[in-house]
């Protein structure tokens, strides 16, 4: 090769880092490993699929490892500026961490479900690990193009998992509604990305960033519109509130794990978007979006908690649809320090603010999949899955009783659950540093009400079971076969519920990124 | 004593109670099983709160009576880095005797609840919740750090939520909501001034912002914080117009639930404002001193007027609500003293804090006692026409219940009456820049308040306690009335401390005033350590 030819080489083709990449390309390999597997299992094989899965994952989550000494960046322009579209730093790997961890969990909850619901298990653990593989894609991808990918990466399989419950109309019509009004977000905000693109010349965040802040004065209007139209589709991704109406029929529609994955790893996806194309891309605008975060975090939580309060107990999946609502609500508190970062003196105070979001999102999918993972465990012995269903849950099994409480009491923010509540506590400094005490009002009162009906599922807990409830016969010969297979189920309730009580011991150890700088 | 000694005290009495929360909901081990699995662990609850109280007690044993305002035993260790927030732990003057009359209490409710089985479910439950809350309870004592102080602040009330939900009387479910909607409702809210306090002030460390004496803080910070704090205490004290949660809670409590509701958990309230509100941010506190007095003034007269009209005959009136509403008024009174912002009124408070947590501790204790025996707490139902009778019924019951009474209208000699007149005395004469004549009309309202304190328990003295005999004249054979069993030993054993201490801080007041007053000038003129 001549001198000339090889410098040729190095401008034209890039060295991918591999090692940065290998978490999502992990997850990705796992799924279609799984689906090809599929083909050649057997059908009393089939359960191995789902271990394949988690083996996947886990190893997916060991790939961050090596990642942890320090920001790797890879997909960089050769030539210009200094643009990368794939960063691996601190705020990747942490939601990269929630995502895999998110998605792990949901796998355990899986296993009985696919069997109680007869769901196709190939297709299930291929559209899981896909859509994992784009969420933890996501948060690294440092371009408008890929973020683009990355979402409908994770939003694709979504669709297909919410409706997989065959012949079930519910659930093909909440597929339906989750994909249409997806898709609506979507093409939103490719025509937004595309005016943005008009406006600056570049896809890459950071050249954006750069360009806006000199905008050709007649393009000016049209890079605003892009902006706003590019977050509409994150707003939709995190279901922040005019855009929140899908969430609760998609959740009673999909299995119990589906929704739990949703609430947590698509929510993520969500306000990780969110936050690169706010505080990196757009930091000029801050003082548009700003505000408009902040509005959209306080009715967000207010229609959430208005609507999670107006839930009727003894109606059919009240519990799910509760939670439904309650991730709503939490999703408001998510979005506050995004907005307090829009009022931030310098990027410093931006990113700090911005941990504060990361640290509220671990405690919050920690929380909220142990959450699911008891409402997974209830419905299988009653699928209507009512709040009604978890009187006396403590006579019947005390553990599963205890470890809800204590999930819903961190969401809550009341002690024992101490994690939610400094992770509140976090997000209401984030607000009264950047002055939005009015913001922090909004938030305090939203806090009193979602007590209500946390603390009230909670007491239904530790009531005496209702007398009458005695038909046992029919119900008891179901469980008594199903149950020893509740093995991963069980494990997953144990591992959010020691991951949680770890959490409240030692909050430090997520609320040291509400203190450090993340992007 | 030594010094690690007295830290290990302190973090033994702040750590056991959850400790023993935790042990009280697992199998009891082999060995101590006892006569069954309920006795076994009412009497696990016994023995821890009884070591709580000998812990306590050795701290104060050990506590450096020299220098009470300093502060002693100090824990100081990092916990969240994140948020600065310290596990700080430490005891002065102030805080000292909140935290023996706390571990005083949580034991007789303990012993009583162990001879006499509240009804309702699980015993176990009962004891994990009631360890749980005497440890937040003395952790809201001990700790010096503004965010364990809310963390503390927010342990209690979960448990007390569901000892009256679970184990109340009536209407118990609904009274329940109301005092943890209200608590709640009112700790978010000092959640957000302890937050602008912490923030603007550059620490969460309660010492060293009192130190500070609000310097760090402008004008318009500290106005807000101090609204804020004021009134998510103001919640807890009770404070007149945000009082309505305590009739209901402690009518529908069990009778462990409202002593520990009446004699610790409102304690907090006005702790609080003693140790945040007075040092950190004084220029508010001096600010909203008139109309915190105002509040309380007309606490106490409320209090007091819907004591009579509860005592009336014909009025339906439960004894326990009524000494519900008593202890309003006699908030009312520490608030009093706190607004003042003078050593005299503080001292004042904070001793009227301790007597009424002794006093009326004691009322409710031997209230409920009453109800267990007939069944009802219904003045009218128990007095009947002529009076209940319960000299001649149970006559050391009836001897109690009077003690109890004449303490709590403040007789001269007793422990209700120094607290009250201090506060009166530093209303006399108020903090300088505050006005002297606002606060002689607050005054002299407080003593027309006094009367009518002294109105309504005598008129349930002689409602209660005295009566007809109970042997019909001429027959010879008992009226229709049963039988009342006069006070148990048991009752005796957890009785008799509250009332030896209330004859022994009536009698010698100084023993507590010289605790408090050198803490408070400190507290008053910025605490300097």
């Amino acid at each position: 090769m001549t001198p000339n030819a090889s410098s040729l080489a190095t401008s034209l083709v890039q060295s991918v880092d591999w090692l940065a990449v290998a978490p999502p390309t992990i997850a990705a390999l796992a799924g279609l490993a799984v689906l090809v597997a599929d083909l050649f299992l057997p059908e009393r094989r089939k359960h191995l699929l789902g271990w394949g899965a988690i083996a996947g994952l886990a190893l997916a989550a060991l790939a961050l490892l090596p990642l942890l000494d320090g920001d790797r960046s890879t997909f960089c322009l050769t030539s210009g500026a200094h643009a990368c579209s794939y960063t691996a730093d601190t705020f990747a790997l942490v939601i990269q961490f929630l995502v895999l961890g998110g998605a792990l969990l949901t796998a355990l909850l899986s296993f009985s479900s696919l069997d109680d619901l007869k769901l196709p298990a190939g297709e299930f653990w291929f559209l899981l690990l896909s859509s994992a593989a784009g969420a933890a894609l996501l948060p690294a991808s440092r371009d408008l193009a890929t973020l683009v990918i990355a979402l409908e990466v994770a939003s694709l399989p979504a669709f297909a998992l919410v409706g997989l419950r065959r012949g079930d109309r519910l659930s093909s019509e909440a597929a339906l509604k989750f994909f249409l009004s997806s898709v609506t977000a979507t093409a939103v905000m490719l025509l937004g990305v595309s005016f943005v693109y008009a406006a600056t010349g570049s896809l890459h965040l950071s050249r954006i960033a750069d360009a806006l802040t000199h905008v050709d004065p007649r393009l000016d209007t049209l890079a605003q519109a892009g902006a706003v139209l590019t977050l509409v589709g994150f707003a939709f991704k995190t279901a922040a509130v005019p855009f929140h109406f899908w969430v609760p029929d998609t959740y009673v529609g999909a299995p119990v794990p589906v929704a739990a994955y949703l609430s947590v790893v698509g929510k993520a996806v969500g306000f990780s978007g969110l936050i690169l194309v706010t505080v990196l891309a757009f930091p000029s605008y801050a003082d548009v979006w700003g505000p408009a975060v902040a509005v959209l975090a306080a009715l967000t939580m207010t229609a959430g908690n208005a609507a999670a309060l107006r839930q009727r107990p003894e109606r059919s999946f009240s519990a799910v649809r509760l939670l439904a609502w309650s991730s709503v609500a939490q999703a408001g508190y998510l979005l506050v320090p995004i907005a307090a970062a829009g009022y931030a003196d310098s990027g410093q105070d931006a990113s700090r603010a911005i941990g504060s979001t990361v640290a509220y999102a671990l405690m919050y999918a920690v929380v909220n999949l142990g959450a699911f993972a008891v409402a997974a465990l209830v419905a299988r012995t009653s699928p209507a899955n009512r709040l009604t269903d978890y009187r006396g849950l403590y006579a019947a099994r005390p553990a599963a009783a205890l470890a809800l409480g204590f999930f819903l009491l961190c969401l809550a923010g009341l002690p024992p659950g101490v994690i939610g509540l400094f992770a509140k506590v976090t997000v209401f400094s984030a607000a009264v540093d950047a002055g939005l005490g009015w913001l922090a009002v909004v938030m305090a009162l939203n806090v009193v009400v979602a007590l209500y009906y946390y603390l009230q599922w909670t007491t239904v807990l530790f009531r005496a079971p209702e007398p009458a409830a005695e038909p046992e016969p029919v119900p008891a010969a179901g469980p008594a076969i199903t149950r020893p297979r509740a093995v991963p189920l069980t494990a997953a309730i144990a591992l959010t519920a020691a991951a949680g009580i770890a959490l409240s011991g030692a909050p430090q150890l997520v609320l040291r990124f509400a203190s450090s700088t993340l992007l | 004593m030594n010094h690690t000694v007295q830290q290990l005290l302190l973090a033994a009495v702040v750590v056991l109670p959850l400790l023993g929360s935790v042990a009280a909901l697992l199998p009891a081990p082999p060995g101590l099983r006892g006569r069954g699995p309920d006795q076994a662990v009412m009497r696990h609850g016994v023995t821890v709160t009884g070591v709580v109280l000998a812990a306590a007690i050795a701290l104060a044993a050990g506590f450096d009576h020299d220098h009470p305002a300093r502060m002693q035993a100090q824990t100081d260790i990092g916990w969240i880095p994140a948020l600065d927030i310290r596990i700080h732990l430490g005891v002065d003057g102030v805080s000292l005797p909140l935290l023996v009359l706390t571990a005083l209490l949580t034991f007789l409710s303990a012993l009583y609840a162990y001879f006499n089985r509240p009804s309702g479910p699980s015993p176990k439950a009962f004891v994990a919740l009631l360890l749980l809350l005497e440890s937040g309870t003395l952790a809201s004592f001990a700790v010096l750090d503004l965010m364990l102080f809310f963390l503390a602040f927010e342990m209690v009330l979960i448990p007390m939520y569901f000892l009256i939900n679970r184990w109340g009387g009536a209407e118990r479910e609904r009274a329940a909501w109301r005092f943890i909607l209200y608590t709640l409702l009112g700790s978010v809210v000092m959640l957000l001034g302890l937050l602008l306090v912490g923030l603007k002030g550059g620490t969460f460390d309660m010492v060293a912002l009192a130190t500070d004496n609000g310097a760090k803080l402008s004008h318009t910070t500290q106005l807000i914080a101090a609204l804020a704090i004021i009134v998510g205490l103001a919640v807890k004290a009770p404070m007149w117009p945000l009082h309505s949660w305590l009739p209901d809670a402690h009518t529908a409590a069990p009778t462990v639930g409202s002593v520990l509701l009446a004699g610790v958990l409102l304690k907090m309230g006005t702790y609080g404002l003693v140790r945040i509100v007075l040092p950190m941010t004084p220029d508010a506190a001096h600010t909203y001193a008139p109309y915190l007095a105002a509040f309380a003034v007309v606490g106490i007269i409320y209090g007091s007027l819907a004591c009579l009209a509860l005592a009336r005959t014909g009025a339906k009136g439960d004894l326990k609500r009524l000494i519900a509403y008593s202890s309003v008024g006699h908030m009312g009174f520490v608030l009093l003293g706190i607004a003042t912002l003078t050593p005299t009124g503080v001292n004042g408070a904070l001793f009227a804090n301790i007597a009424h947590g002794l006093i009326t501790g004691l009322l409710f204790f031997l209230v409920g006692a009453l109800k267990d025996r007939s069944g009802t707490t219904d003045l009218d139902q128990l007095a009947g026409t002529s009076g209940a009778a319960l000299y001649g019924r149970a006559p050391r019951l009836g001897g109690l219940l009077a003690f109890g009474a004449v303490a709590s209208l403040g007789l001269p000699g007793l422990a209700g009456f120094w607290g009250e007149m201090l506060a009166m005395f530093g209303a006399f004469d108020p903090a300088d820049g505050l006005s002297r004549p606002a606060y002689l009309t607050y005054m002299a309202f407080a003593a027309f308040g006094t009367l009518l304190t002294a109105a309504y328990m005598l008129i349930v003295v002689r409602r209660v306690c005295m009566g007809d005999h109970p042997i019909e004249p001429g027959t010879g054979t008992e009226a229709q009335r049963p039988a009342l069993a006069d006070v148990h030993g048991h009752e005796f054993a957890a009785w008799s401390p509250l009332v030896a201490l209330t004859v022994l801080a009536g009698l010698w007041p100084a023993a507590l005033l010289g605790l408090t007053d050198p803490a408070v000038q400190q507290l008053l003129a910025g605490g300097t350590r």
